[in-house]
């Protein structure tokens, strides 16, 4: 799992069955310090994510197990609202 | 199995149910020697490890899940599997 940032939407009419009424969000990863790493990525959310929230995802197989796990392709799914960045930066 | 050093511990109210009593760790990785390395990642615990405790964390869906919630299927990737007491390196031995 990883932290992120949800920096933005994305918005597709045609899309898997299985994906119809699910969000897909831009997320962006970040380190401990809440630096940005890496490339921006699309996620789907399972928690109720917003833009401009910090979140963490799980990657691979797992990504589906919040939904029907056999016949929803996902790689990177939203899996948790972090309360606050001082629950991460005020760490050692 | 990578080794890591438990930098922190994250609270979300707001989770995948599977997640709910168990602990979400910050945990920076680092090498045999101690240095950290540019990866960091979050991981259930399943051992009771502490912030500063070095860690075995297991990236890989089925044991992850199985180790921290008791049964597998749960969307969790990497999990602590064990608190390392020791790492004995062949550079440190004497000859």
């Amino acid at each position: 799992m990883q932290l992120a940032r949800v920096i933005g939407t994305v918005v597709s009419t045609v899309k898997n069955e299985s994906l119809h009424g699910r969000t897909l969000l831009v997320v962006q990863t970040l380190d401990r310090h809440l630096k940005e790493t890496g490339k921006p990525m699309v996620a789907i959310d399972s928690v109720g994510a917003g833009v401009g929230e910090l979140v963490f995802w799980c990657r691979g197989k797992e990504a589906s197990f919040p939904f029907k796990r056999e016949d929803t392709p996902t790689d990177c799914t939203i899996i948790g609202i972090i309360d606050s960045e001082g629950h991460v930066t005020n760490n050692k | 199995m990578i080794l890591a050093r438990v930098v922190g511990n994250i609270v979300a109210t707001q989770k995948n149910v599977r997640y709910e009593s168990a602990r979400v760790m910050l945990c920076q990785q680092i090498t045999p020697e101690g240095e950290d390395t540019s990866y960091s990642c979050l991981a259930l615990d399943s051992v009771d490890s502490g912030i500063g405790d070095t860690v075995l964390i297991v990236q890989e869906g089925w044991s992850a899940s199985t180790a921290s919630t008791g049964k597998a299927g749960a969307a969790i990737d990497s999990a602590i599997i064990g608190v390392v007491d020791r790492i004995d390196l062949l550079a440190d031995l004497p000859s």
